[in-house]
């Protein structure tokens, strides 16, 4: 069906305080938009060969999605090309009513768990120059995250230093499914220059490293694959723990994106008690594991945790903790979350302001 | 409650749908088959504009490995979260008891019944020949 009618955004989808999106996905307009950011080489390289990540399909992911390209039906950019590949209608549809005042954006798509590291390297380069081009020097509201071939450590890492300083960039980002559970040495280089160039590193849910989506095999549903990101991050953050990257890597901050958060509770609790018993396997950790969780990890909001009861709501952040949120949209993802919606009423006014735009600004560095 | 004339039926034929602006409240009326609906464009859950999501059916089981699809064309989803309502009642099927999405009547009247009114005629020239699409709102 087509698209018959776009509101224009209305008074009600307005609102006045200034927030933090801290998930937004920048797509291409057209397939060849990444020609000017590289070599000629990998064009005919392209053409020829194709994109060829770890899971074995041809092309697209190994679900599909609810809605085309996993998309709002209504966030078509009037010019035509895919959801969320206008700036201009980005603008309109999103930084303006909702009063934007940062936008991270994270490119998903671009190169990282590709085979040929080569190749994923020039990608993933490529997009980080057309995040620059196409967007944070045409709005500074929004900022890069910097995608790398994460599963080339040494290549990521010089990637990631090579954007030292550069203002137009506020995380480094990985995916939560990989070849192995980020906390492995591999990924380390990531890490290490990640703190050095001072920037977090944010982990958003998808990627596919060619295991199963879950942990006991192929599941049937997209459902299931949409729950399956918090299984996987689950792993993601045990790993990063018991591998001892926050020890190793004291400054590290990192992002946990679009997972969830419901369950990091019941996680610490989980590995605070295997700890107790279970800590000569890992000695090199110095303090419980749920206080790496703690200082180390920040969480965006979308999916927002819905439960019946508020307050069950209001226990889990006071787990993690008011300062460790993170706003997100999700736009223009089908599952977008509606700012003024999402949190209940019963928020002190200084913990709404650290949730919707304080702690963001913070942790990315923005004045 | 005020009858407002929304449009002469030939241009709401089966299968389309009409958005507009009633006091301030954004209106969607749909030709299902040759039957009149209206619906609130505004999504109950978190407000996206309900009615520009595609009309389809329902998937509905008994037992596991039993579906049905159902009610084809009677439902609209939601274009953000993919919600679904009975275009009919309003009747939501994700959470029944907590969330329906306004509907309003709407009716076709003659030409003749419209001209005597009372009636809003939205900006529409009425005439005794032909037939119209009324909501009560
Ligand atoms: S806004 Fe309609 S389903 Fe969420």
């Amino acid at each position: 069906m087509n698209v018959q009618f776009r509101p224009e955004p209305s008074a009600s989808t307005s609102i006045k305080t200034a927030i933090a999106d801290c998930d937004i996905h920048p797509a291409r307009a057209t397939k060849d938009e990444l020609y000017p950011f590289l070599a000629k080489r990998w064009h005919s390289h392209l053409e020829t060969y194709g994109i060829q990540a770890y899971h074995g399909m041809m092309e697209g992911p190994p679900y599909p999605k609810a809605q085309p390209n996993a998309a709002r039906r209504d966030a078509w950019p009037p010019e035509g090309g895919p959801q969320g590949s206008s700036l201009s209608f980005m603008q309109k549809q999103l930084l303006d009513p909702y009063n934007v005042a940062l936008g991270v954006l994270n490119p998903l798509a671009t190169g990282q768990g590709l085979r040929n590291q080569d190749f994923a390297g020039a990608l993933c380069a490529a997009i980080n120059d057309w995040q620059i081009e196409k967007w944070t020097s045409k709005d500074k509201r929004l900022k890069g995250s910097i995608v790398v071939a994460n599963e080339d450590g040494v290549a990521a890492a010089a990637e990631i230093r090579k954007r030292a300083g550069d203002p137009n960039f506020v995380q480094v980002l990985l995916l939560s499914r990989n070849v192995e559970p980020l906390g492995q040495r591999r990924y380390w280089p990531v890490y290490e220059a990640a703190q050095e160039i001072g920037l977090p590193v944010g982990v958003h849910a998808f990627g596919f490293g060619g295991n199963p989506l879950t942990p006991s095999g192929w599941p049937s549903f997209y459902i299931e694959e949409m729950v399956g990101h918090a299984q996987c991050q689950q792993t993601v953050l045990a790993s990063l723990v018991l591998e001892g990257v926050f020890e190793r890597y004291p400054m590290l901050k990192m992002v946990m994106i679009e997972a969830g958060f419901g369950w990091a509770p019941s996680l610490g609790w989980r590995l605070d008690k295997s700890f107790e018993r279970l800590h000569s396997e890992v000695p090199y950790l110095k303090r419980k594991p749920s206080e790496y969780i703690r200082d180390h990890i920040w969480w965006t909001t979308q999916p927002m945790e819905d439960p019946e009861r508020r307050d069950h709501l209001f226990q889990t952040i006071e787990w993690i903790g008011w300062d460790k949120l993170l706003f997100a949209t999700d736009y223009p993802h089908w599952d977008f979350d509606e700012p003024s919606r999402v949190l209940p009423p019963g928020v002190s006014d200084a913990n709404r302001e650290a949730f919707y735009l304080g702690n963001a600004k913070k942790l990315y560095g923005i004045a | 409650m005020t009858r407002h004339v929304i449009a002469p039926v030939d241009e709401l034929p089966p299968g389309t749908r009409k958005f507009l602006d009633i006091d301030g409240r954004p209106i969607a009326i749909f030709n299902v088959k040759g039957e009149f609906f209206g619906l609130l464009n505004r999504c109950p859950h978190q407000g996206a504009a309900l009615c520009e999501g595609p009309l389809i059916g329902l998937a509905q089981s008994s037992d596991p490995g039993e579906i049905e699809y159902t009610k084809l064309g009677e439902i609209i989803r939601c274009p953000w979260h993919g919600w679904e309502f009975d275009i009919r009642t309003g009747q939501s099927y994700c959470d029944p008891k907590r969330f329906r999405a306004r509907a309003y009547p709407v009716n076709v009247e003659s030409g003749s019944a419209v001209v005597k009114g009372p009636y809003v005629a939205e900006t529409i020239a009425v005439s005794v020949e032909s037939d119209y699409v009324v909501v009560d709102l």
